[in-house]
Formats: C-alpha cells, sequence, structure tokens
C-alpha cells in the first residue's frame, strides 16, 4: 500500500461518517519501490493531498525528508516534487494495520494489500 | 552484426519489425507479469517465447545461449512462455541479447519460435510457497509389474460395440469405459440402484486382494473407471462427488507418466508426478478438498534431474524441463457410498449442502446471504480460473479511462483481476474487490488494490475524479442495494467527477443485431465452451442480450415495488431463483448464471473430438439482468447527477455519470 492510497482510504464503520479519516497506520513491513519520476504526474497530486494525514503516516514510518506542505511555486520545484514522489509513491507499506480513528476498529495489511472489509453489522445502513 | 554500426545506418524492414516485436514482448512481460525489463545491458535477460510453456525445453535453449557465453543459470518457470537467463557478465549477455533477438529456434512440436530478449536487473522467479504433498495422498511406485501392466491394458477392449454393458464413451478430452456402475457425468454419480451386470473384470480379483492384504487399501472397492488420455488430452479439476463414493479412491496409471494437480481451495496448486506402473491414493482431505485434474498438453513440465520418479515437482526453475507425454490409460477405483457423507469438509461436501436452490431475497439480511453464498464464495473459489478467462479490457471501458486527464484519481470498484488498473499509465488508480484472491492477483501484478465492499467503499467522499464499476451492481440483488452501490460510487466522486457503470443486460439483441454473448453460442457449438484465444475472451459472462422490445417503464416499475416493499413483494419473496443457460435469452431479471469450471482450456483444438463435454465443478452466480432505462432510472433516484451518455455495448447497458458541481452541498448524500 503505497501512502498516496492510505491518503485516500477511510473507515466505514456504521456511525463514523467523515470521521472514518485518517486511518492510523502501524506499519511491521515497509519497502521502498523504485517508481518511475514523473514530475508532472506528481505535481498533479499535490492539491488531492490531505497533508495532515500524510504527514502523520510519513511520521509513524520514521520517513526523513517529507515537505511539510506544498511550498510555492512547486510545480517547477523538482526538489520538492521528488521528495513528493518517494513519499507518495515509492513507500509501500507489505504488512501492518490501519486504525479507524472514531471506533478503534483495526484492518489488517497484509502482502501490502488493506482488507477493509465489514461485518453486515458494523457497516452503514 | 555489430552493434556499433547498428545506429549507422537505417533499419531494414525486417530489423523494424523484429524492433516492434521485442518492444511488445516487453511491455506484454510488464503488463501480464509484473516483469520490468531495463535499458542497459545487464548480466541478465528475459527469453520471451522461450518458455516451457510455448514448448521449448531445456536442452534446446539451453546450447543456443551457450553459444554466446559462459551461462550462470537458466530458470524455466513452469507453464510461463518465458525464461531468464543470467550470463556471467554483461557482455556475454549482450551478445546473446545481439545474437538472439528475433532469431527462430524449433520448439519440441517442430515449430518455429522467434526469441525476444530484453535485460533484466535480475533473473529471478518467485517460489510459489512451500510445496508438500496434499494431506492423505500417497503414490505407490512399481505396483505392478511390466507383464500384469501389460495384462490390464490387454483386457481392455476399446473397441467393443457402443452399447456394450460396460458403458464406454468418448469424452472430450479422453476416452473412458465403466465397470461395477455407470458414472454419469451429467450429475457427477452413479444410479447406485443399477450395478452394471458383471462387476469388476475377473482379472481385478486378485490385484485387489493383494492390496488390501498389503494395507494399502482398506475398503474393496466396487466401481472402476477406465480413463484413456493421448498426449494432448486432460481431465478438468475436480473433487469426486463425496455423497457418490467412500473416502479411498485409487488410480493405477498404466502405459505412461503424467503430472496430475492437485489444488487446494486457497490457491495452493501441488503437481505431483505419477509414474508408469504407479498407484496414487487419496484419502481424508486430498480426497475430500483438494481438487485434481489433468491440464491437456503434450508435455509435462517435469524434474530435469534423474532419479526424481513419483512426488511433487518442485518449483526449482533451475531443475526443470518437458517430457513428451505419451498414451496413458489409469484405472480409477471406488467404493459407491451407501449412506450421506458425513465428511469434515462441509463447503465442498454435497451430502451437507442445502439442497435447495436459493430464493429471491425478501429482506437486506436474506440479500447480504444470498450474495455471501452466490457471489462472493463463488467468485473466492474460481478466482484463478475467471482470471485466466479476463485478460482482455473492453474498448469503451479503455476509450474511458485513456480520455481521462493525466493525474486523475480513479477507483475501480469491483475490479476483479485489475484488467482496467494498468490501462493509462497517467492516472492514479486503486482497485477494490471483496475476493481476496481477486486482489492478490492484482497485487501480484503490481497495482494498488484494496478488498473492500461496493456499499462501502473504504474511500474518503469526494476524493475521486472518476470511477469506474464494470459488471459489479448487476450482483446485488435487491434494488434497494442496487441503488446504494450507485450511491456509494456518486459519494466517491469531487463535484464534476464521471462515474461509468457497466451491468448485464436483459436485452441480449439490441436493434436486431445479437450479443457477442448469443453469438458465441453459434459459431462455438460441438467447440469449447470457453476459447482460449484472444478473440473470445469474456465469453462465459459479461457480454448480454433477446427480449428485444422489453419495455422499459415495466422494468422501472418493479424497481419501485421493491423499494416500498413489504407485503406486495412478498409473492415474489418466495420464488425460487431460476438457473440460467449459458450463450441463451434471459427469460428472468434474477437468476443463478453457471460458471463451469474448466481445466485450462487447452491450446489444442484438434483434440476436441465430439462427445459429451467433460464435467467439472459448476458454480453458480447470482445475477440482475437490467432493462433498458432501468440503470437510468436507478440512478434518477440519486440526487446530483447528471446522465451524460447511456448506452448498449455487447449486451451491457452502460451510462457515464456526471456528479454535478453542487453549490449547495459538500457531502451529497444522496436524496431519496
Amino acid at each position: 500500500m503505497k501512502l498516496l492510497t492510505h491518503n485516500l482510504l477511510s473507515s466505514h464503520v456504521r456511525g463514523v461518517g467523515p470521521r472514518g479519516f485518517p486511518l492510523r497506520l502501524q506499519a511491521t513491513e515497509v519497502r521502498i519501490n523504485p517508481v518511475e519520476f514523473n514530475p508532472d504526474f506528481v505535481a498533479r497530486m499535490i492539491p488531492k493531498v490531505e497533508w495532515a494525514a500524510l504527514l502523520e503516516a510519513a511520521d509513524t514510518l520514521h520517513l526523513v525528508e517529507v515537505p511539510k506542505g506544498p511550498i510555492e511555486g512547486y510545480e517547477h520545484d523538482e526538489k520538492f516534487l521528488r521528495q513528493m514522489h518517494h513519499v507518495l509513491l515509492e513507500v509501500d507499506v507489505l504488512e501492518g494495520t490501519l486504525q479507524c480513528p472514531e471506533s478503534g476498529r483495526l484492518f489488517p495489511i497484509s502482502r501490502g494489500i488493506p482488507n477493509m472489509l465489514l461485518s453486515d453489522e458494523e457497516t452503514e445502513t | 552484426m555489430d552493434s556499433n554500426h547498428q545506429s549507422n545506418y537505417k533499419l531494414n524492414k525486417t530489423e523494424k519489425k523484429f524492433l516492434r516485436k521485442q518492444i511488445k514482448a516487453r511491455h506484454t512481460l510488464l503488463r501480464h507479469e509484473g516483469i520490468e525489463t531495463v535499458s542497459y545491458a545487464t548480466q541478465s535477460l528475459v527469453v520471451a517465447n522461450g518458455g516451457l510453456g510455448n514448448s521449448v525445453s531445456r536442452s534446446q535453449l539451453l546450447p543456443a545461449l551457450e553459444k554466446c557465453g559462459l551461462v550462470d543459470a537458466l530458470l524455466m518457470p513452469p507453464n510461463k512462455p518465458y525464461s531468464f537467463v543470467r550470463y556471467r557478465t554483461a557482455d556475454e549477455a549482450k551478445k546473446a541479447y545481439i545474437t538472439l533477438n528475433g532469431k527462430e529456434i524449433v520448439d519440441d512440436l517442430g515449430q518455429k519460435i522467434i526469441l525476444y530478449l530484453n535485460f533484466v536487473e535480475k533473473a529471478q522467479w518467485k517460489e510459489l510457497g512451500l510445496q508438500a504433498l496434499p494431506p492423505g495422498l500417497m503414490v505407490v511406485e512399481e505396483i505392478i509389474s511390466s507383464e500384469d501392466e501389460k495384462m490390464l491394458l490387454e483386457s481392455v477392449n476399446w473397441t467393443e460395440d457402443m452399447d456394450n454393458q460396460n458403458v464406454q464413451k468418448s469424452l472430450k478430452h479422453r476416452r473412458v469405459k465403466h465397470f461395477g456402475y455407470e458414472f454419469h457425468y451429467e450429475n457427477n454419480n452413479v444410479d447406485k440402484d443399477k450395478p452394471l451386470p458383471g462387476g469388476l473384470p475377473d482379472i481385478w480379483d486378485s490385484i485387489l486382494e493383494k492390496w488390501l492384504k498389503e494395507g494399502l487399501i482398506k475398503h474393496k472397492p466396487d466401481q472402476l473407471t477406465v480413463n484413456q488420455y493421448e498426449p494432448g488430452h486432460g481431465i478438468p479439476a475436480h473433487i469426486d462427488t463425496h455423497s457418490a463414493f467412500e473416502d479411498e479412491i485409487v488410480s493405477l496409471s498404466l502405459g505412461s507418466e503424467i503430472v496430475m494437480d492437485f489444488k487446494h481451495p486457497d490457491g495452493v496448486t501441488v503437481p505431483v508426478m505419477l509414474p508408469r506402473r504407479s498407484l496414487l491414493v487419496m484419502t481424508g482431505e486430498s480426497r475430500y478438498l483438494w481438487t485434481h485434474g489433468i491440464t491437456p498438453r503434450k508435455f509435462d513440465t517435469v524434474q530435469a534431474s534423474k532419479g526424481h520418479k513419483s512426488g511433487i515437482i518442485t518449483s526449482d526453475v533451475g531443475d526443470l524441463t518437458l517430457s513428451k507425454r505419451g498414451i496413458r490409460t489409469s484405472f480409477t477405483l471406488r467404493k459407491v457410498r451407501q449412506t450421506p457423507c458425513n465428511c469434515s469438509y462441509p463447503v465442498v461436501c454435497d451430502s451437507q449442502m442445502k439442497a435447495t436452490p436459493p430464493s429471491f431475497p425478501g429482506s437486506a439480511r436474506e440479500a447480504s446471504q444470498l450474495e455471501q453464498e452466490y457471489v462472493h464464495r463463488v467468485y473466492e473459489e474460481i478466482a484463478g480460473h475467471f482470471s485466466s478467462t479476463r485478460h482482455t479490457p473492453w474498448p469503451r471501458v479503455v476509450d474511458f479511462l485513456k480520455a481521462l486527464p493525466s493525474g486523475s484519481l480513479v477507483a475501480d470498484v469491483g475490479c476483479g483481476n485489475g484488467k482496467y488498473l494498468g490501462i493509462n499509465k497517467e492516472l492514479y488508480m486503486i482497485g477494490y474487490d471483496r475476493s481476496q484472491n481477486l486482489v492478490d492477483i492484482c497485487r501480484e501484478r503490481h497495482f494498488q488494490a484494496v478488498i473492500g465492499d461496493a456499499l462501502a467503499v473504504p474511500l474518503r467522499s469526494g476524493s475521486c475524479d472518476a470511477c469506474i464499476s464494470i459488471a459489479v451492481i448487476h450482483h446485488f440483488s435487491t434494488a434497494e442495494r442496487r441503488v446504494a452501490a450507485l450511491r456509494e460510487l456518486v459519494r466517491l466522486l469531487r463535484p464534476g467527477g464521471t462515474a461509468l457503470i457497466y451491468v448485464w443486460a436483459m436485452e441480449q439483441e439490441y436493434n436486431k443485431k445479437k450479443s457477442k454473448y448469443l453469438r458465441e453460442n453459434r459459431i462455438s457449438q460441438g467447440k469449447e465452451e470457453i476459447s482460449s484465444g484472444a478473440v473470445v475472451p469474456e465469453s462465459l459472462t459479461e457480454q448480454v442480450p433477446d427480449v428485444g422490445n422489453q419495455d422499459a417503464a415495466g422494468c422501472v416499475a418493479a424497481i419501485t415495488d421493491l423499494q416500498e416493499g413489504g407485503g406486495h413483494a412478498s409473492t415474489v419473496t418466495k420464488a425460487k431463483l431460476p438457473v440460467h443457460t449459458n450463450r441463451t435469452s434471459f427469460h428472468s431479471q434474477d437468476l443463478l448464471v453457471p460458471w463451469h469450471h474448466h481445466g485450462k482450456p487447452g491450446k489444442d483444438k484438434a483434440v476436441g473430438a465430439a462427445g459429451p463435454r467433460d464435467p467439472g465443478p459448476v458454480f453458480h452466480r447470482y445475477y440482475h439482468v437490467f432493462c433498458e432505462g432501468e440503470l437510468e432510472a436507478a440512478c434518477q433516484t440519486l440526487g446530483h447527477v447528471r446522465l451524460l451518455q447511456s448506452y448498449y455495448d455487447q449486451g451491457n447497458w452502460s451510462i457515464n455519470n456526471n456528479k454535478a458541481k453542487p453549490e449547495k452541498l459538500q457531502m451529497p448524500t444522496a436524496v431519496e
């Protein structure tokens, strides 16, 4: 699971509504997967990122050199874009858990795949 | 041939063609196998077309490779159309790259195969987990003498009349003959009240007595099925019907060795070598829970090292080669069961499964249970086979994805094996599916995929620029749930975002034109039901339509009735769901569609004798097929949605929705 994916994931336990975001990340195995750098693509991702969630996740993984937020003229700032490229697309969480911040429900991440399934009783109707 | 000169002259036509093909091979490897090639010289190469799956054996490929330098390792993964070679130095690898690219070699079948080579960082192949024989399985080598083998083979008279008491049939992929009881392939069972006169041939008495005495078997079998497999023949993966036979099933292999594949429902496959004159004994878990089958092909992947006989074909890719199949005759001996089966594997036990077909759901809970059993569980079971028949993306879905602006965030809700996740590299796509096995396949292809439910997609609201839902919503069994699934897609979209939704159509004929789904039937009568080539990849399910002038309003009314539910719906509730006949028109909107779990459809079309279809396990998936106008009507019950386009595409209804740019709301929870 890339951190950009994490940045979009939200829990849907009954009653939590929008408070199911962001999911608290705990990782026991992380891999860095080199991905070809595409500055335009990364630049387009920047406005879509929820920064607080990203910084929290990056912090949990002890990542360094993570920009604290979008900077002026980031579209042309290769250093910034490369750092964002790394944190959003190259960091791959293989094993760990995601926890719903509201209900405390834990979702496992196994072999890079988050399992977000809920039982009928847990889902919002 | 000197590569340094290459850039100095214009490539001729043939060279251009090779270059094109080589690039194509590179794309295919990446897309289908996740193998990344590199554009600079390394020690290692991936050899496209030079694989065991392409009938190229180690003994053919290795000499060609060795002419270019010292080969450190040649890895040939089973059933794959490529292999990896590692040279001692990058220079030698470079020489092979230059010399062998576009070069023909002759495969084991005498056909010419052109090799395409590309550099890779590392020659590696992931081992597929640990391999051990399925519990309860045993292979006893040299169980009978060559003389007895000869006598037994001669005892079977394949030329007898067809009306003979010992029923003989030529199935599509093998010849078969029954003694003691006839095995009926229609229901995979025997008629216990109608034993065949004569019982087992006398010759078996002494052999069975001996096996009993030696403790190889505990019960004396009373049913014998003789199968004859020519090279290229096979038998689909199956579990012998629990209620038909007792625990112990044994099978004697004569004439030639063969590799039999055992598969656990979790997806673990164990190929087992059955040497000539060996006895396979299946008891317990291996008999009740694991499927077994023989892939129709002319060569088996076997251990290259001498001395290895029965047992598992390990995934040591440095030690695999091909073995040409001969004519194998198997004698399978079973004891007919007189009481219902009470094994510990109820999930696959016909005695312990509910006998009644499912009803139309009367409540949300029943709907969820129906989908659990007739959608989710089935996809989990058939994931591998399903995925192998789903490699060609639908062109109009591809068009939609390719037209999206670069940098769009896209959710594929119900992504299956992920065939749309890599279509447009300029998108960030995340796939969701209920099936762990299908999501695993996506992940193996290096896609972002999450296990999740289409009614509660685990994504924050308004986060997606686009969503696709291809052949998913027809699996929800009530109108409320279908609307809820649509509402969930809309929730994910940002204002102005678009969703593309495909559902199977009730109408299998539109504007007087039969859908591909129906047309396939005509073309393929008497042939394979699932064709393997690229021509018909979607055959079994997703194409649809034949009601012609079905009144759309009638269908919409049906939705309303159900939504209002209560008393009115109860008459519908009791109705049993009909089972659909594949490749025919639909007669009901709610139905079960059979999935025939074939073994891997063989490439060898010539084998197809016109016998009855090979039996394989059948799974039923629930579908609600949509009438014209029904999908649109369902979308209109959602607020803030603008229908951009609605069309009929090869038996599917499709719509393209656009979320209105709302001034008034942030979180468009849809309005009823």
